[in-house]
């Protein structure tokens, strides 16, 4: 079954540090405008999650949503969740000192969109730590 | 950290003979630069509670040209003590004396238009032909628009009955948070702060970490006009600050622009306080061209060319960028052949040249996502019409962040024609009729601005009406006058800027319900 979001080993190796000095944290997709495609990455409890946001799939133990509007038009591609230098523009958290949480996407090949449809929109793929 | 003296006198840094401006600090700039910045509180320039400073870049060279705070939590406390403690005089303000003052700010701002042009231009990339034409002139107006809606503010007053009248008060709401983007720095200040002013409020101003420069190159021109506390600037990162400011017990609202979901933690956070917000957030605004458009090789014809090249206005760093062009089937090929030289003539380079069109995106990060969204276009299909990658300008310019003018052909079901790239990427697609038109522009999340472009007056009511965008731009583009309002439908946020109408945004009615009778009720 293909991840609907990927995530580098510097990615995790940041995911780890962040979560080990201030506690758990989650991902949220932004929409648009100045962030861009930037994952923002907030405290557990801070961004209030609804009932319709998709939780896309669980990286390093952290959870990963979308907005339900956004994952209509987003779920052909896969996001490959990474870190980039420079510390955050906007709101999230920094993925470690001077560096922040960025993603690149790919499309999924037609067997990759199959085997995707068999699965519903809510429920994640195992975790890979 | 690199010392801004550093900073070679090259062909970048002419003198005006060449018509190009002097970057700030250097000698001959009509900027002064110094290394590092405070934040301004209570008409001060006060440190950082903690002492940190971030280096801020121009993206017009790559390199480091000041510090500015890097503020903590209890900076934005200093900052609420401060306007808190000018809330009661300010508030007590007479219109008059209140326009008065706006009119002053707006004085000194096109007093120092130059220096303000560069200053913007230098920090944020934008090219200077744009802060002196637009940018810096929409803001002074915008301070004299507010200027004249304080003083014909007026309350109501209701005869209820013979013996009992209600009068309607208009109050302020008392201390109220900002937090302003990138991409228009001071003028997305200006549209803050004015009506935030004209209501009475004192404000706290956030502004973005990529431009936090020239917000305070202007209040630097403001220690002497607005009364200390009424206006305060606070720097540093959104993560801290700004939810610092936004959740903050002591405002009464919170104004923001920015992207969706941050707007939906600010939201969250007004909603904690049950205070109101208003949020700008993003767009993918449509510009659509009718077939009638191309019936004539007029200056209309060269008005729509123009209109649809506007995605690159402010190197497509605008919520309302026009960057999904739809065009009618029978003369897109004419039609974009046309647009195509168009954009191909772009000047692109130094922005502090006056003749440069095009110039730095406002950072590297945004380079990337443009980069990446390019990317992603050509996986899903669409065709590059011209441009699609990183400009390159040697000396100087080598390590700013330059992106090519760019065009991708493809279908609207495409990211690139669904997300915001917030760079000079055009994604372009074609329709059969109008009712295709209708729905592939309101085929998006958004509904921030829109375009239509018809000879056909009939035609432009009807989709203006239909298309749901808070600003539908009919035979213009890019246009924001005061007294028009601005806001977005859909998830493109929730209230309206640049109309007496944020007057109400920034009030509260306060009801006195008299009694001229001297009779009892008879209850008790």
């Amino acid at each position: 079954m293909p991840r609907r979001v990927n995530a580098t080993a510097a990615a995790l190796e940041a995911i780890a540090g962040l979560v080990s000095e201030v506690g758990p944290v989650m991902f949220f997709q932004s929409g648009g405008c100045c962030d861009g495609s930037l994952p923002l990455c907030f405290r557990d409890g801070e961004f209030i999650v609804g009932d319709l946001d998709v939780k896309l799939d669980t990286v390093g133990g952290c959870p990963f949503y979308i907005d339900h509007r956004q994952f209509e038009v987003w779920k052909h591609t896969q996001l490959i969740l990474d870190v980039s230098a420079g510390e955050p523009e906007g709101f999230s958290l920094a993925a470690g000192p001077d560096q922040h949480f960025v993603i690149r996407s790919r499309v999924f090949d037609a067997g990759e969109l199959k085997m995707l449809a068999t699965v519903s929109s809510d429920s994640s793929p195992v975790d890979h730590k | 950290m690199t010392d801004i003296l550093d900073i070679e006198r090259t062909d970048e840094a002419k003198g005006p003979q060449s018509g190009v401006f002097v970057a700030p600090g250097l000698p001959g700039s009509v900027v002064t630069l110094k290394p590092r910045y405070q934040n301004f509180i209570g008409g001060q320039w006060v440190a950082p509670v903690h002492g940190e400073y971030m280096a801020n870049v121009s993206p017009v060279t790559g390199k480091v040209f000041c510090e500015v705070a890097k503020s903590s939590a209890e900076d934005v406390e200093l900052a609420l003590d401060a306007a808190h403690a000018a809330r009661q005089a300010w508030g007590e303000t007479s219109l008059t004396e209140r326009a008065a003052v706006l009119n002053k700010i707006a004085d000194v701002i096109e007093a120092n238009l130059q220096m303000l042009a560069v200053a913007e231009s230098w920090e944020n990339g934008k090219p200077v032909r744009e802060t002196l034409a637009a940018d810096i002139p929409l803001a002074v107006d915008h301070f004299r628009y507010f200027a004249g809606a304080t003083r014909s503010l007026e309350g109501r007053s209701t005869e209820i009955d013979k013996d009992t009248v209600a009068y309607h008060f208009h109050e302020p709401l008392g201390v109220v948070g900002q937090i302003i983007p990138f991409n228009f720095p001071l003028l997305m200040a200006a549209w803050k702060i004015a009506p935030a002013l004209a209501a009475g409020n004192c404000t706290v101003v956030k502004p973005a970490s990529p431009t936090p420069w020239s917000i305070l190159k202007l209040a630097e021109l403001l220690e002497d006009v607005v009364p200390p506390g009424v206006l305060n600037v606070v720097t540093g990162p959104g993560a801290e600050i700004g939810k610092a400011l936004a959740s903050s017990p002591r405002i009464a609202k919170i104004g923001f622009t920015g992207e969706t979901t941050t707007g939906r933690l600010i939201m969250q956070y007004a909603a904690q306080n049950l205070i109101p917000s208003t949020v700008e957030l993003g767009g993918k605004s449509p510009n659509i061209f009718f077939a009638d458009v191309m019936d004539a090789d007029d200056d209309f014809l060269d008005k729509a060319i123009e209109g649809l090249v506007l995605y690159a206005f402010n190197k497509g760093e605008v919520c309302t960028c026009p960057s999904r062009a739809l065009i009618e089937e029978s003369i897109y090929d004419r039609f974009m052949e046309r647009c195509l030289a168009r954009i191909e003539k772009i000047t692109q380079g130094n922005p502090l040249d006056p003749t440069t069109m095009l110039g730095a995106q406002v950072s590297e990060q945004q380079m990337e996502k443009i980069t990446s969204y390019v990317a992603i276009g050509l996986l899903e299909g669409a065709e590059c019409l011209t441009g699609g990658k990183a400009a390159h300008f040697g000396g100087d310019l080598e390590e700013g962040y330059y992106f090519e003018p760019t065009v991708l052909k493809g279908h609207n079901k495409m990211r690139v024609f669904q997300e915001e790239i917030f760079g000079p990427v055009l994604a372009v697609t074609t329709f059969k009729d109008e009712a295709q038109a209708l729905e592939i522009a309101n085929d998006t999340l958004y509904g921030l601005g829109a375009g239509v472009w018809t000879r056909d007056g009939n035609r432009a009511y009807r989709m203006g009406r239909a298309i749901k965008a808070g600003r539908v731009w009919t035979n213009c583009y890019h246009l924001y006058p005061a007294g028009a309002a601005f806001g977005g439908y859909k998830i493109s946020g929730v209230g309206r800027e640049n109309h007496a109408m944020m007057l109400e945004h920034y009030s509260q009615t306060k009801n006195l319900l008299v009694s001229y009778s001297t009779k009892p009720l008879g209850f008790f």
